[in-house]
């Protein structure tokens, strides 16, 4: 989600105004498109490609994991914790834009997020969850 | 802003779903338990399916950013399709545990995660049909307001189920009960 003036200045740029480099646009505005829209979060096509392929690599990673469960051990579940982190980071701030959104929509997005872990966790908590029986 | 709002709820909602399941998980009859039930391979490629759903999703912005409506009509149509495949996945997981003995009301263990697997099936068949709507009215021109945006909208409800996904994924499927 964009910002009003993100959006204006998309407009800028599809319209070819005000920007030096959109006669490098070309004949389909491919070029300078993607350097303004880059400014805003809209990368290009490869780039989202890469990112897609670290987060299948990551998936591959964690699956790989089921098979070598007793050589983990007590890694086991850190390192899946971990790679589950990093694939929803990734995936929010790069494909949900968050990162070059306005910082509000992180933080109501987060703060929902750690709501419910803090409030989830005090209610397995309650029930003794993590007492090791 | 209220798009993020609505997600921010959606976390607490998943949130006591995955809850509910960590608490119950352990509670099932020795042969129909997480370990005997789950297909670790079969719902990985699942995942998988709906990782690149993501890819497809955001190339759809990008293409709406760009006003570039064949292509943006082609990776929401792509996407729906993973996703369509995402739940069809799931439909035969279902089945499988169902003929496998495991009913909705067999165990705490199945009711937990029917219940929280099954409603983000839900949200995902949302997703779905928001993306086949969102197509029919592009592809009409009567898409209401700045387009780029309506689409980002709809991409932000399918990255979300995503993300969601990825959760369950660990927390369900991988770590061990």
């Amino acid at each position: 989600m964009s910002t009003t003036a993100e959006h204006s200045d998309h407009t800028d740029v599809e319209h070819g105004h005000g920007h030096d480099d959109h006669a490098a646009h070309g004949e389909h505005g491919q070029h300078g498109q993607h350097g303004q829209h880059e400014e805003h979060g809209h990368k290009p096509t490869s780039y989202y490609v890469k990112v897609a392929l670290f987060l299948g690599v990551l998936t591959a990673l964690e699956t790989a994991t089921y098979w070598v469960v007793e050589e983990l051990g007590a890694f086991l579940v850190p390192s899946l914790l971990i790679m589950m982190a990093i694939k929803f980071v990734v995936v929010a701030s790069l494909f949900m834009h968050l990162k070059w959104d306005n910082k509000i929509f992180s933080w109501l997005f987060y703060s929902g997020l750690i709501l419910a872990v803090l409030v989830y966790a005090a209610f397995l908590a309650t029930f003794r969850f993590f007492t090791p029986t | 802003m209220a798009m993020w709002l609505f997600l921010g709820s959606e976390c607490l909602l998943f949130g006591g779903l995955i809850s509910t399941y960590m608490l119950y998980r352990g509670r099932h009859s020795a042969e129909l338990g997480p370990d005997q039930i789950f297909d670790i391979p079969f719902t990985s490629v699942s995942s998988f399916v709906l990782l690149m759903s993501s890819l497809t999703m955001v190339l759809a912005v990008s293409a709406a950013a760009q006003k570039d409506d064949r292509r943006t009509n082609l990776w929401l149509t792509i996407t729906a399709l993973l996703g369509a495949t995402f739940v069809g996945g799931q439909v035969y997981e279902f089945t499988v545990m169902y003929r496998e003995g495991l009913g909705f009301t067999t165990s705490l263990f199945s009711s937990s995660f029917y219940t929280l697997t099954g409603f983000h099936g839900v949200h995902v068949t949302v997703g779905i049909i928001m993306l086949m709507a969102l197509v029919g009215i592009n592809k009409r021109s009567r898409v209401p307001g700045d387009k780029a945006e309506v689409v980002e909208m709809v991409g932000l409800y399918w990255h979300f189920v995503d993300v969601v996904w990825i959760i369950i994924f660990t927390l369900v499927y991988l770590i061990p009960a």
